[in-house]
């Protein structure tokens, strides 16, 4: 059975609709108009125990509206949503129990406090005991790689021991179900490694049932073997994620610094041209072309600088819905 | 998983916690209570003066004698100690959470947010003005020849925790609004101004200030009932009367909350 089933599930934000300037702002002020917008429009889903499952999509594309249904904080404007056997939205004790919530850019940590005076915080609105609570603590510190950093302010702490200490509070009841918004946002390259193995981690041992949104592709990729991809409020792919990648055309991202700068023409046999500011190229090459793209790139033209990066899943996604792929 | 303690116990753990963990991080900052001395002497020191002057030259206020209308201003100050102890800290986070967004995080918490967002500070620079009121209080009663009976100090008790209600859901109400207004940190400093009225008995204002402290903006209800109470001259009328307004508005608290939530969970993104 399903542990999180969204049937047509929608939600529509009312706006204010107000014009710039002056005489826009007086006008709202008297008459006030608004308009809806829909945010997520008829998505159906179901996950079963313990899957990982990633979201997808560019930003605004409903991720975080449709994370935030799923976990209660906002009233679906239609269709239903099951939790754990609850409607998230009465937010029952039963429901918030199985249930937590991980937010890249929002932290529940006590900022002047050590974490663990944060966690006892925790464990009491829990209700845990004092014993199995130093348990759980010492067990999770563990597979985090946390020590002392229990102990000091979380002010002093960087920003992936705080990620991580933001993963043992959130972890501390032992939910059944673990949302996540951009975990790792903002992490180095080692943070946002260790973020993932510990997600990795504590699905298997514990059957966590784990629903991540992400910018990177790498955390989805490591993570998560089946992924929603949502854009403009709808769902357009629910499925494995070779699939999906299989549907991506691979593409790799080629920054160019050039001596003089050239003519847009002069790229177009190259790959695509995302952007050409002055000296400055970033071109897309399908992966099979890289290396003999790369070698004529240098010898036609005098590079400075170049650099090869798999481009941000924004633009994969911008591309994928611009060729009309899916959907 | 261990079976949930009753919840009452629960709430009681967690409210030590709470305030363990916000001593530990206030006490960080030991001038604080050295300038916070100095500001509740000062502050004291100008409401005695204000008040001296008003008996200087054989008047008095509203009827009250000197040590009868002392009873008032320590009660005002015992409230003040309240506010900067408990209301303030807490209250002026509910903003703070409204705009960073943590409020999701309350409200994911399986505890009441209210009691969460009520009660998750305590602060002890308060203390020394609850300290110097409860004192004021008392000595000021004494002198004034106060004989109060066991039923008299009973309702002077009910009456001192309905006007701590009474403070905090007006309060508690305003900081609220922040759902929709973000910026309403000014209203609760007006909020704050208007209480100082309570400083003095309510008897001493012109009727119809009177009767705005009393109905509109319950201030009456603040010092001057309970001071009646440890005088010994309470009237039942305004025994019932205070602790139905507190009761009134602790429910439109409660009731407020809830509806300003609606609003949060349904507009927000």
């Amino acid at each position: 059975m399903p542990i999180i089933r969204a049937e047509g599930l929608s939600k529509t934000y009312r706006v204010a609709d107000k014009q710039p300037g002056l005489l826009g702002t007086l006008r709202h002020f008297v008459a006030r108009r608004s308009r809806d917008v829909p945010a997520v429009s008829e998505v159906s889903f179901a996950i079963e125990p313990g899957e990982i499952v990633g979201f997808l999509g560019p930003n605004g594309a409903g991720k975080t509206t449709t994370l935030k249904m799923l976990s209660g904080l906002i009233h679906p404007s239609a269709g239903t949503v099951e939790v754990a056997g609850c409607v998230p939205f009465r937010r029952q004790g039963r429901f918030l129990r199985q249930i937590s919530l991980v937010m890249g850019q929002k932290q529940q940590l006590i900022w002047d406090l050590p974490p663990l005076d944060s966690l006892r915080v925790n464990a009491a609105v829990y209700g845990i005991e004092d014993a199995e609570a130093h348990r759980r603590i010492q067990e999770l510190a563990d597979m985090l790689e946390l020590g002392d950093e229990l102990t000091r302010p979380v002010r002093k702490l960087s920003l992936g021991e705080r990620m991580k200490a933001e993963l043992l509070a959130a972890l501390l009841h032992r939910p059944a179900v673990l949302f996540l918004d951009e975990p790792t946002l903002g992490l180095d390259v080692n943070a946002q490694a260790r973020v993932r193995r510990f997600l990795a981690d504590i699905n298997r041992r514990t059957g966590t049932t784990v629903l991540l949104t992400s910018h990177y592709m790498g955390d989805i990729t490591a993570l998560c073997p089946r992924v929603l991809l949502i854009h403009q409020g709808h769902l357009f792919f629910d499925g494995r994620l070779d699939a999906l990648t299989e549907r991506l055309t691979p593409c790799r991202e080629v920054r160019l610094e050039l001596a003089e700068p050239q003519p847009a023409a002069a790229f177009a046999p190259f790959g695509a041209l995302e952007s050409l500011e002055g000296r400055r190229v970033r071109l897309l090459i399908p992966q099979e072309q890289l290396t003999g793209a790369v070698a004529r790139l240098l010898a036609m033209f005098a590079v400075l600088d170049l650099e090869v990066s798999e481009p941000p899943i924004e633009e994969l996604i911008g591309r994928l819905f611009q060729q009309g792929v899916v959907g | 998983m261990a079976r949930p303690a009753p919840e009452l116990l629960r709430y009681l753990r967690t409210l030590r916690r709470f305030w363990a963990a916000s001593l530990a991080a206030e006490l960080e900052y030991q001038a604080n209570f050295v300038l916070e001395l100095l500001a509740v002497s000062a502050n004291l020191a100008g409401s005695l003066f204000t008040l001296s002057l008003f008996y200087g030259h054989g008047h008095d206020l509203g009827g009250w004698s000197w040590d009868a209308a002392l009873v008032v201003l320590g009660l005002y100050t015992l409230l003040d100690g309240l506010t900067t102890t408990l209301l303030q800290p807490n209250l002026s986070t509910i903003v703070t959470h409204v705009r960073t967004g943590t409020l999701d995080f309350v409200l994911l918490k399986p505890i009441d947010s209210q009691f969460w967002l009520s009660a998750r500070t305590f602060s002890p620079w308060g203390l020394p003005g609850l300290a110097a009121g409860a004192v004021l209080v008392v000595v000021a009663a004494v002198r004034a020849g106060a004989r109060p009976d066991a039923l008299h100090l009973v309702a002077a008790a009910l009456l001192l925790v309905a006007s701590a209600l009474i403070l905090y859901s007006l309060w508690f109400v305003l900081a609220a609004t922040s759902i929709w207004f973000v910026k309403v940190w000014n209203a609760t400093e007006v909020l704050r101004s208007a209480l100082v009225a309570g400083r003095y008995p309510v008897s001493a204002y012109p009727a119809g200030l009177r009767l705005f402290f009393t109905v509109v903006l319950p201030v009456a209800f603040l010092t001057t009932v309970p001071a009646e109470a440890i005088l010994g001259r309470a009237s039942p009328l305004w025994v019932v009367s205070s602790l139905l307004v507190a009761a009134v508005a602790l429910l439109i608290s409660r009731w407020f909350w809830g509806f300003a939530l609606r609003f949060y969970t349904s507009a927000s993104s």
